[in-house]
């Protein structure tokens, strides 16, 4: 379970979340939505930890993650799997040692073991025998795809998504998005999505958190959102520009 | 201290600052084992085996300038035979591990901040600390270890080499008589001055190592950062390994007199 209380974050004079609360359970499927420099990414950092808050607390099953230095954070993060908008591979190892690297680091495995482990969760994310292939050799949806075999090799609880479909084709978007809902349902995680791409967060979330000036606008079903008749949701929902 | 925000006193106080929170993790972490032997080993080729052409190029030709001219000089006051004993205590203790530590900065410290840097502004950094691994563990670690054990090894390399190519230009190219050139240089280098050689090589290893991976990890957004912090880890790390040295000299020598070395 992971809950959000009075968040707050600013860089130099610009404010970028406010007194952000929520709460997401065990199993659930999440989309943040929000225009773009909105703090989407920014508020999925300071669930992970990647970011401090200037204020308020991240609890991730009861423990608040804000207190935490570096190496008790390090503990918490092994629960979590993070998928990165640029994919965020290293550039320095093939797609194999990339999907290794916390099999390597966390586990006592046989190299054999983490072979197979490896060609298994290839596998699921669609990318069979392509252990060998340096990242540089993949496209954007690839890529995308090591990095989420890269998450969740060593079965994390929580998943996170940091727009993942943004700069591709729909689709590939859409091979993503039930990508998604394969690594959802099939290891039954927690996801959380960010994403400005109103077709995914619909299909992928159960709740949709949405962001707006600062702070948590709606917090509620995809359906409830697109039948929403508030001004501000609808401007979203519906993509129309300023006037 | 207040006052100092901004200034460059202040940035040059909150640098210094950092640079020790990271030389404290990085030693945490090495005594506490938090590191992979396999990539200490990996670093130790690309630090130590990748940068012996350099170093030996520059032993060599370092040695060879310094007989010659040691030579025109005492030449004059009838005392060639003692060229090579200068230049056998200016190699061991001084040439040796500073031109060593200077040319590995150059080569080794602009690819540790360029690797890292990059590494930064791609998110890969971010990518290691959610797969639970420490940066520090996994890039800074190595590297310092890797350098200490590097850096003395190259240092020797570039003492022996320079000797030798002192010995040839001597010898051969400038007609020293080779039997008292060689007794000289036994008689006036002492133990103590590879010993101070070495102590040197060690500390600017971990200088070169050190401020190499600051300058990554700290670098700003964009190719522009990453430029910035490689040419800023190669010039602080020669002027810190320039600076150093003075201090070195003094210390070790008062050291070699206090214990009678």
């Amino acid at each position: 379970m992971i809950e959000v209380r009075h968040l707050n974050k600013s860089f130099g004079a610009q404010r970028v979340l406010e007194d952000v609360n929520f709460r997401i359970e065990h199993g659930d499927s999440v989309a943040i939505i929000g225009r773009s420099g909105g703090g989407k990414s920014v508020l999925l950092k300071h669930i992970i930890g990647l970011l401090q808050p200037d204020s308020g607390a991240v609890l991730v099953d009861g423990e608040n993650i804000v207190a935490m230095n570096e190496r008790q954070l390090l503990r918490v993060r092994r629960k979590f799997g993070m998928v990165f908008q640029g994919a965020a591979l290293f550039d320095s190892m093939t797609v194999a040692e990339n999907v290794a690297f916390g099999l390597r680091r966390h586990e006592h495995l046989t190299e054999g073991e983490i072979a197979r482990r490896v060609a298994a969760t290839l596998d699921m994310v669609d990318l069979p025998g392509t252990e060998k292939k340096n990242p540089a050799e993949l496209s954007g949806g690839m890529r995308k795809r090591v990095g989420l075999a890269r998450a969740i090799i060593y079965e994390p609880q929580i998943v996170l998504y940091d727009e993942p479909t943004t700069g591709l084709d729909p689709i590939v978007s859409d091979s993503i998005d039930k990508l998604m809902i394969r690594v959802r349902d099939q290891l039954k995680v927690t996801s959380i999505v960010v994403t400005h791409d109103m077709r995914s967060a619909r299909r992928v979330g159960k709740h949709v958190l949405m962001l707006h000036e600062r702070k948590i606008y709606a917090n509620c079903t995809p359906e409830a959102l697109f039948a929403s008749s508030d001004p501000v949701v609808r401007q979203f929902v519906d993509g129309v520009a300023d006037p | 201290m207040n006052f100092l925000a901004g200034t460059w006193v202040g940035v040059w106080l909150a640098g210094l600052g950092r640079i020790t929170l990271l030389s404290r993790e990085a030693i945490a972490s090495v005594l506490t084992f938090k590191f992979s032997r396999r990539d200490v080993l990996y670093q130790v080729y690309f630090i130590g085996i990748k940068s012996q052409s350099v170093v030996i190029v520059t032993g060599a030709f370092t040695g060879m300038v310094l007989a010659a001219q040691t030579y025109f000089q005492f030449h004059k006051v009838k005392m060639d035979t003692a060229t090579l004993a200068v230049v056998s205590v200016s190699m061991c203790s001084e040439l040796g591990p500073v031109l060593t530590a200077l040319m590995v900065a150059g080569r080794v410290g602009a690819a540790i901040a360029a690797e890292i840097g990059t590494m930064r502004v791609t998110e890969q950094i971010d990518a290691l600390r959610t797969l639970a691994t420490h940066p520090v563990d996994y890039l800074v670690v190595p590297r310092l270890i890797a350098a200490n054990i590097a850096l003395p090894l190259l240092t020797v390399e570039s003492m022996s080499v320079g000797i030798a190519a002192s010995y040839f230009v001597g010898v051969y190219l400038l007609g020293i008589e080779p039997t008292y050139a060689w007794w000289n240089m036994l008689k006036y280098s002492h133990d103590s001055d590879v010993m101070i050689g070495m102590v040197k090589s060690v500390v600017y290893g971990g200088i070169i190592a050190l401020i190499g991976c600051y300058k990554g990890l700290s670098c700003s957004v964009g190719a522009e950062g990453v430029g910035r912090a490689t040419t800023e880890a190669v010039v602080y790390s020669s002027i810190t390994i320039l600076i150093c040295n003075f201090f070195l000299t003094m210390l070790l020598e008062q050291l070699c007199v206090i214990f009678g070395l």
